[in-house]
Order: C-alpha cells, then structure tokens, then sequence
C-alpha cells in the first residue's frame, strides 16, 4: 500500500498506488459531482458518502491510518448518517428544482470557480514538489501511538479546548431544537372527555389500511365503498400533503382479481359493478370526484369529516 | 506518481464543494458540499503530512474533523428549527437581510 | 492707608451684590443701603484725600497690590490700585456727584417697582468707574472701562418695557464695542512693545518707543476714547441714551463716564506728548466735536436732548485741551470737574421739571416755569451761568483756560483752534439760552394731554432739590476755588505735567473775545425766543436746522457708510452660502446617495450571493499571492 513510504525520500510511488488513485480518484470526483448536481438531498448524500469512503482509502495510502478508520466510522458512519436522518424528517421526497433563480449567479459561480481551481492547481504546480520524506519513520512505532503522542503532548491544549466545543455544541443543538411547552399537556382521559363532548369520532381514528390490503401509515384505508379516507392517514402526513393514493390501483388490482376468479370459477360477472363504477370515478385523487362516486353507495363521506 | 496528485484531487473536490455551495440552494444539501470541501482540506493535510515525515498534518486532520462534527450538529440543529417555522429549506427563502 | 484704596470700589460692589442677588425682601430698604454704601465710598475718599493732603507734593502717589490676577510666565497682570492726585480728583467727582444722584434718585424713582435694581446697577456703575480710575494697569482699567460700558447698557436699557429705551440701549453698547477694540488694540500693542501694561514703566518708558509705535497705541487709544465719550465719529449713542432714567443721564452721561475718555488720554499723556500726529489727531477730533455737539445742541426741543449735545461740545473742549500735551491736561481736568457739577446739576434740573411735567420732554410745551419751581429755576439758572462761562463761576475758570490755550498751540493751527474753541462758546451761549427761555421764561404752553391730564407744575421734594443745590453751589464755585493762587494747576501738575504756551494773545484778550461771543450767543437766542411768543410745534426750519434735528445726520452717515454695505455683504455671503456652499454639501451628499442607490442593490440579502463573492475574493487573493510570489 506505501512501498515508498519505507525508503527516507522517495520520488515516485508503487504502480499500485497510482492505479488505485486514478481509478479511485475518477470515483472520488464523479461523487463528489454527483453530490451537488442531484436533485434529490437523499441522493446527494448517498453520493458524499461514496466519496467519503474514496477520501478514507486514500488516508490509509497515505499512512494515515488511525484517520482513515476514523473517516470510515465517524464520517461516514455517524455524521453522514445524522445527515440521512435529518433528510428523512424534512422530507426524503422532496426533490429540489435545479432551475437557478439568482440572475448570473451560475455564470458567476462557474467563473469563480474555474477561476479558484485553476489558480489553486497553478499554486501547487508552482510548488515543484520533486521528493518527498514518507511517513516510515513517523510511524515506526505505530500510527496511533504516534499520533497519542502528539495530541497528549503538543497539541494537549487544543485536544481539551475541542473537548470544550464538541459539548458546548452537543448543548447547543439541544437548545436550538428544544421547543418550550406553553402550556400542560392534556391527558389521555381529558381528551377521550373532550371527544365525547362534541361528539365527533368518539371511537379512536381508523387505522391506515384496515380496510384495505396495504399496510404503509402513508397510505388511506378504503372505505366500504372503495373510497379512501385521509381519517386514517397520520394528520402531520396530511398537513404536507404526502399522502400517497393508491386507491386506483388497489381497485384495478380488486377488478382485475375479480375477474380473475370469476373467469376461473367460469361465471358470468355481475356482482363486480359497483365496485368497478368506484373504480372508474376513483381513479383520480381529486376529491370531486371520489364524492361523486361515493354517493352511489350509502355511506357517509368520511373525507368530509376528514376536512 | 507523485503524491502531489492527491493535493490536486484535494483542489479539485475542493472546487467542486465551493461551486456546490454557491449553486444549491437545499441548506441540507449546501451542508453537504462544506463538508466535502472540509474534506478536501483533510486530504490535504494527510498528504502534507505525507510529505514532509511527520504527523502534525495528520493530527491538523483530526482536529478538522471533530470541528466539523460540532459544526454538523448544529448547523442541522439550526436547519431543522428553520424548517420547523418556515415549512423551508431553501436559503433563498432566508433573504430578509435586506431593503 | 494703603488699604483703603481697595475699599473704595469693595464697598460699592458689595452694595451692587447685595442689591441684585438680595431679592424682593430688600425691596423696601434697597435704596438707602445703595445711597449709604456710594455715600460710604465718598467718606473713604474724603479720608484718603485729606491723608494725601497731609503729604508732600510729590510723595502723594500711593500703591496698593491687592492680589496677583493673571500671572502666566512673562505675563503679569496684578489687580493693583494707583491713587495720585488725578486718580484722587476722578474719585472725588465720582463718589461726591454719585452720592448726590443717589440721593436725587431716591425722590427720582420713587414710583419705580424696580427702583432697588435700578440702585444696584448705579452701585455697579460706581464700583467700574472707580476700578477704572485706580487701575495701575491697562488691563484692570479695561475691566473697569468694560464695567461702566455694561452698566450704561443696563442703565440706559433700564426702561425696557420701551422700545426705545432697549434699542437705544443696544446701540450705545454696539458703538461702545467698537472703541473697546480700539482699546483691546492698543494694550496689545503696548505689550508687544514695552512688554508690560503697567501705567508707571509704560509711560516712562514712552520716549524710547519708535514713534510709529506711539502714534499707532495713540490712535487706538483715541479710538477708545471716542467711543466712550461720543466724540466724532462714534457719537452717535450718546442723544439716544437720553433714554434712560434721568439721574442716570446726569451721572453717567454727563458727568463721570463719558470723561473716561479725557482720563484714558490724560493718564496716557507720556504716549502722546511723544507721538505729535496722534496728538493732532485728538485735537482735531476734539475741535470737531465741540462744534458738532453745540450745533446738535441748538436744534433740539427735547431738552435732555439739547443737554446731551451740550455735553458732547463741552467734552469736545476736554478733548481738545487734551490734545493739546502739557499745556492743556491741567485745564481739561479741571473743565471736566467744573463740568461734572455744572452738567449734573443741569440734567437734574431738567429731571426735576420733566418730574413735574408728566415726563414731558419737549421744551415747546414748557414755559414760564419760573414761577412754580423756583428752587429749580435758581439751581438751573446757576449751572446755565457756570456752564456759559459767565464771568466768576466755575465754566469762566476752566473754559477760559481751554480757549487760552487753544490759541497758544501757535501758527495757523493755533488760530484755528483758538477760533474753534471762540466759536463754540459763542454757540454755546445761544443754545443754553434757548433752553433757558424755553423752559422757566416766556407764556406757559403745556396742555392737556390726549387723556386729559394737565400738568400741574410743583417743586420737587427736598430729596431732589438738595442734591440740585449742592450741584448749584458747586456750580458756582468751584472753578473759582480751583484758581485762587493755581490752586488746580499745582495739585495735578506732579502728575501730569504742565508747560506754559506762549499766546499770541494775552489772556485778558482771550476773556474779552469769550465775553464778547458770550453776549453775541445770548442776545441772539434772545431775540429769537425772548422777543416773541415761541409757537407749539417747531418750524420748518433751515436745511442746516433740520440736519441738526437728525443729529446732523450721523445715523443717517452710519446707515449709508456701515449699515448697507454690511447688509449687501451679508446678503452677498448668504448667496454664496446657497447657492456655491450649499450646492457642494447637496451634490456631494446627492451623489453619495445617487451611488449607495445603485451599490444597495448589490445586497440582495441572498446568502449564496455574498458566498459568490466571498469565493471570487479568495480566489483574487491567492492570486495575489502567487503574484507577489513570482515577483
């Protein structure tokens, strides 16, 4: 992994090494492209991720190997994932338009930034860097005991003073997410009460998919009639508007189902009208007409109490 | 190869991070491309510290790292509180700073 | 006895604090502490002058430091006290005339709610008058010259309710000022030229100054005194200030602040005996102002009026006599003591018949008052006497003297003065007269006035009248005191030096043209007002008597001469100021904001614009340091 690391200055590394730094490299960039050209956050982070890993390889090719472990578990591991997470609360689907709206800021940025590149390749050209020392003798006695010995010698003060940060900033999110609560919260007897009071779903709220043959909390159960209820979808996922309808298919997969039997039982199909008319006004998510096709049947509309 | 084609690589994804910064405007994703370009710089340091046979520039790295942990926390504890009030994570959306 | 120098000004201006910052509960008792006080710095002066008395004639100078004021390295400045025999003449007439004007203001003010103000301000003028007089330096003598000059405003002003009264006030004060620069000049010119202001190394060190020097601190000098004793050109306060109460016009007008001016060009007599064309400039002013005066003095019906040209004349004659070096102190000295009782007793006889007339002025509307206010008539009569120069009384002896001298200047000069100085009395005479019979002579002429009120002439009370027959006996006696055995002439010369002329006339011939001019004047005013009834309102008049009228058109000189051209220059700046200052300040501040307009628009207050910039700025900058390094 470091053959030229052993010699005191070498000039040039093992072939190996090259092969995995431009086959890595290649991977490394077309990541990092990925990261801030995909639309979605999810994607974008799947993609630093990758990187992330690339970058630990080539911590372990250069000696470093205590970082290179560390990249792997605290980079990718934890601060990637803590990304994931907070992508999954404020909406893992939401795909952000790519469209710019700031006039000239992509010429700008783009002249920048070729700009900044070249200019910081130049200074690195300009650097004439022809040998180079190896880490052989740094790490003779191991990368990890040398690197203890630095922080807990050298650097002791800057180690406690990051100690200091990392939980001033742990305190910091805490406070910065923490919401005070203005007033007690009501219990569970309070509410049942306060149900009965006004008499509107005195039971408790229908679960997704009870009466239906999915069972994701994203997705309405079906009434009797066929037509979903937002009643049963959790009301925060009703708020965003994330409520994924799949009343259409799940009554053309009940139609074609039916046919299915009926052709297999070779009977003549009459008992799957009504619920093929639901299927046909169902169709479509908008309310209009869910209503419409409702009122065939003699259930109460559920998305009226659901507005 | 020399291994100062890492330092290019490292100036390259560096780029990258900063163009993405400017371009994106997803705070979440913006996050993201600081911490590539943070990154980048650890790349940097591990090859300096390849380089001249010593490892400050290794522990330069570590200390880089913890940093941007701290900064991660709480610059997601500061995304989800702006998005919990404005339904938002654009930085576009975030331009009351000025007449 | 030293000490007692310093008393003699305390003492007043104790009575001035106490009466300013007393309040209302010295409202009733004000004007005797005020009377006491002046009446108690009169007594000092008494002592100090038969202490003096009891000494040799040239050890009589008597020095009193009283503390260190100003001393700043080579600066000294001591509040220090110089009594000698002029100093002494100066307090005398000044607590002596003041103690008998506060006494006549009692009665006077009677019916003033202000009166206990009105007699702090007369015991603030008394304590700046007599600090102006025992000054050891110039610069003590300019605080007392600013202090009378304050006390004048306040004094003139008293009335302020008038308008009048505030802008006469004002205006003494503003033309005031502009003789205190004079002064201001030159003491700065004696400090850069004898490197001190003290009155003894000054003016003993006098002769080795260069003579341009000399003649320019004579000048300024003589400015200052022109402005304080309203000679031409700066005369033009004093007719106005008659607007004050009338004590005021006796004491402060007539006999004791308007000759600061004759004491500031006596006391600095060393200057001007060695600067002969700042000398022919004081008598040049003196002579033209004692005709001014009298011709003012001729055409006026307010009688105040008529006696403050008179003063001005009679100032003229100090001036002159001034002018005139050694030969003349002596005589202006003494025409200004004469002349403080004389005059003095005439603005209170003029006080005592406005007091009896419902403060009516005009003396058109006077006449025959002889028969109703006999004491008045006798006092006034007495200083009309003393004041003509009637032969005996105290304007004969000092006047004469004056004329006299005038003539023995020699040369031409000598006659024109001489001729001046004739022409004047002459003039005086015919105006004195004319106030005389317009007053207490001829038919009465007042009236009712538009509300009704007729004036019932009566006699002042005895607190007025006591005062005026003092004045009177003064009046009369004093010029005659004066110059049994040169009486005068040997007390001040110690101090200011005397010289004899030789005149081409002989004295008895100078007294017999002044008593020929004297008949002259008077029996041309007699034929003009004694002969025939004199009408209510005044004729149309000659061009020359309507000039006169209009004080011979001094304001109008000034508002042409001062007041337009400043007022076109002011107008002229506060165009620039618009239109050229202005435009400047707007266009640069215009275009600031034309520009800030255009630059707001770079703050968009989108953070990826500033990220932009801030990404550009980091990229120049590592330019510039591969830059910096390939150089």
């Amino acid at each position: 992994m470091s053959g030229g690391a052993l010699a005191a200055a070498a000039s040039t590394t093992s072939t190996g090494e090259a092969l995995q730094f431009w086959v890595l490299g290649t991977v490394a960039v077309i990541g990092a492209l990925c990261t801030i050209l995909m639309r979605k956050a999810v994607h974008s982070a799947l993609c630093l991720a990758g990187t992330m890993i690339v970058l630990a390889v080539f911590y372990l090719a250069n000696g470093a190997y205590f970082l290179g472990v560390v990249q792997i578990v605290v980079y990718t591991g934890a601060i990637m994932m803590l990304f994931l997470f907070v992508v999954m609360l404020v909406g893992v689907t939401a795909a952000d338009s790519l469209k710019e709206t700031l006039k000239g800021q992509r010429w700008l940025a783009a002249l920048c930034g070729l700009g900044f590149g070249i200019l910081l390749c130049a200074g690195i050209g300009n650097a004439s860097i022809k040998t180079w020392n190896g880490l052989g003798q740094a790490n003779s006695g191991g990368n990890v005991e040398g690197l203890a010995s630095l922080i807990f010698t050298k650097y002791v003060f800057a180690f406690e003073i990051t100690g200091a940060l990392l939980i001033t900033a742990a305190v910091g999110a805490m406070v910065l997410t923490h919401r005070e609560r203005t007033e007690r919260a009501r219990t569970q007897r309070e509410q049942s009460e306060a149900r009965v009071r006004t008499g509107r779903n005195v039971p408790p709220l229908p679960a997704p998919g009870v009466y239906a043959r999915h069972n994701a909390v994203d997705i309405p159960g079906l009434l009797p009639d066929g037509t979903p209820s937002d009643l049963t979808v959790n009301a925060t996922l009703r708020g965003r508007g994330q409520i994924r309808d799949v009343s259409s298919e799940a009554l053309a997969e009940l139609a074609a189902l039916e046919q299915r039997s009926q052709r297999w039982l070779g009977r003549k199909s009459e008992t799957g009208k009504p619920s093929g008319g639901a299927g046909e006004s169902g169709t479509s998510e908008n309310g209009e007409n869910g209503e419409n096709g409702a009122n065939a049947g003699s259930a109460p509309n559920p998305r009226g109490v659901a507005k | 190869m020399n291994p100062v084609n890492y330092l290019y690589l490292a100036a390259l994804l560096f780029t990258i991070g900063a163009a993405g910064v400017v371009i994106r405007r997803n705070a979440i994703v913006l996050f993201m491309c600081v911490e590539l370009m943070l990154n980048a710089c650890n790349l940097a340091f591990v090859t300096f510290s390849r380089l001249h046979g010593n490892l400050d520039g290794q522990i330069i790295a570590f200390f880089t790292m913890v940093v941007a942990a701290a900064e991660v926390v709480v610059g997601l504890a500061i995304i989800v509180t702006v998005f919990r009030s404005r339904h938002s994570a654009s930085v576009d959306d975030a331009s009351l700073m000025k007449l | 006895m030293e000490n007692l120098i310093g008393l003699l000004v305390a003492v007043p201006l104790l009575g001035a604090a106490l009466l300013l910052c007393g309040g209302r509960r010295l409202d009733g008792k004000g004007h005797y502490i005020g009377t006491v006080l002046a009446a108690g710095s009169f007594a000092i002066g008494a002592v100090l002058f038969a202490d003096m008395l009891g000494r040799g004639e040239h050890d009589r100078a008597m020095h009193s430091k009283v503390f260190s004021w100003i001393p700043v390295g080579g600066f000294r400045a001591d509040v220090a006290f110089q009594l000698d025999q002029l100093s002494m003449t100066f307090v005398l007439l000044i607590t002596g005339v003041g103690t008998l004007i506060h006494i006549y203001s009692i009665g006077y003010m009677e019916h003033d709610e202000r009166r206990r103000r009105f007699f702090g301000y007369l015991n603030l003028f008394l304590a700046a008058m007599l600090l102006l007089v025992l000054a050891d330096n110039y610069l003590l003598l300019y605080v007392g010259w600013e202090g009378v000059g304050l006390a004048s405003y306040l004094l003139i002003g008293f009335w302020q309710h008038k308008p009048s009264a505030a802008t006469a006030a004002k205006k003494a004060f503003i033309v005031n000022r502009v003789g205190d620069v004079g002064l201001s000049i030159a003491i700065m010119l004696m400090f850069t030229t004898f490197g001190t202001f003290t009155f003894a190394p000054v003016l003993t060190n006098a002769d080795h100054a260069s003579e341009g020097k000399l003649t320019a601190i004579g000048l300024m000098l003589l400015l200052a005194a022109c402005g304080k004793s309203a000679q031409v050109p700066l005369q033009s306060w004093l007719g106005d200030a008659m607007e004050g109460p009338t004590p005021v016009s006796a004491l402060i007008h007539a006999a004791t602040m308007v000759t600061a001016g004759v004491y500031l060009i006596t006391r600095s007599g060393a200057i001007f005996n060695a600067a002969p064309d700042a000398q022919a400039a004081v008598v040049a002013v003196g002579a033209v102002t004692l005709l001014f005066g009298a011709i003012v003095g001729c055409a006026k019906d307010d009688i105040k009026k008529a006696l403050a040209g008179s003063t001005m004349s009679q100032i003229g004659y100090m001036i002159l006599a001034a002018g005139l070096g050694p030969i003349g102190y002596v005589f202006a000295i003494m025409h200004l003591v004469t002349h403080g009782f004389f005059k003095a007793g005439l603005f209170l006889g003029a006080g005592s018949v406005m007091h009896a007339m419902n403060d009516e002025v005009d003396m058109r509307k006077y006449g025959g008052l002889r028969k109703y206010m006999p004491v008045t008539f006798i006092t006034f009569g007495l200083g009309y006497l003393a004041i003509i120069g009637f032969p005996g009384l105290s304007g004969f002896w000092s006047k004469d003297k004056i004329i006299e001298a005038a003539f023995a200047k020699g040369g031409t000069e000598g006659w024109i003065l001489g001729g001046a100085a004739l022409l004047g009395a002459a003039i005086t005479a015919y105006y004195m007269t004319r106030v005389m019979l317009l007053t207490f002579f001829g038919e009465k002429r007042w009236a009712p006035d538009e509300k009704g009120h007729e004036p019932h002439p009566h006699e002042s009370p005895s607190s007025m009248t006591i005062p005026m027959i003092v004045l009177a006996v003064g009046s009369v006696f004093a010029g005659g005191l004066f110059s049994v055995n040169d009486a005068f002439l040997k007390w001040l010369e110690p101090v200011t030096g005397h010289s004899h002329g030789d005149s081409p006339l002989s004295a008895a011939a100078v007294t017999a043209g002044t008593m020929v001019v004297l008949v002259i004047g008077v029996a041309l005013a007699w034929a003009q007002y004694g002969r025939r009834p004199v009408p209510r309102t005044a004729p149309r008049g000659s061009l020359l008597t309507r000039a006169a009228r209009r004080d011979l058109l001094q304001d109008d000189f000034n508002h042409v001469a001062l007041v337009k051209p400043g007022q076109y220059l002011t107008r002229g700046l506060v165009y620039v100021d618009h239109k050229l200052v202005d435009g400047v300040v707007n266009g640069t501040a215009a275009s600031v904001g034309g520009l800030s307009g255009r630059l707001r628009k770079l703050q968009n207050g989108y953070a990826r614009t500033y990220a932009v910039s801030m990404f550009g700025g980091t990229a120049v900058l590592i330019a510039a340091t591969l830059l910096m390094r390939a150089v």
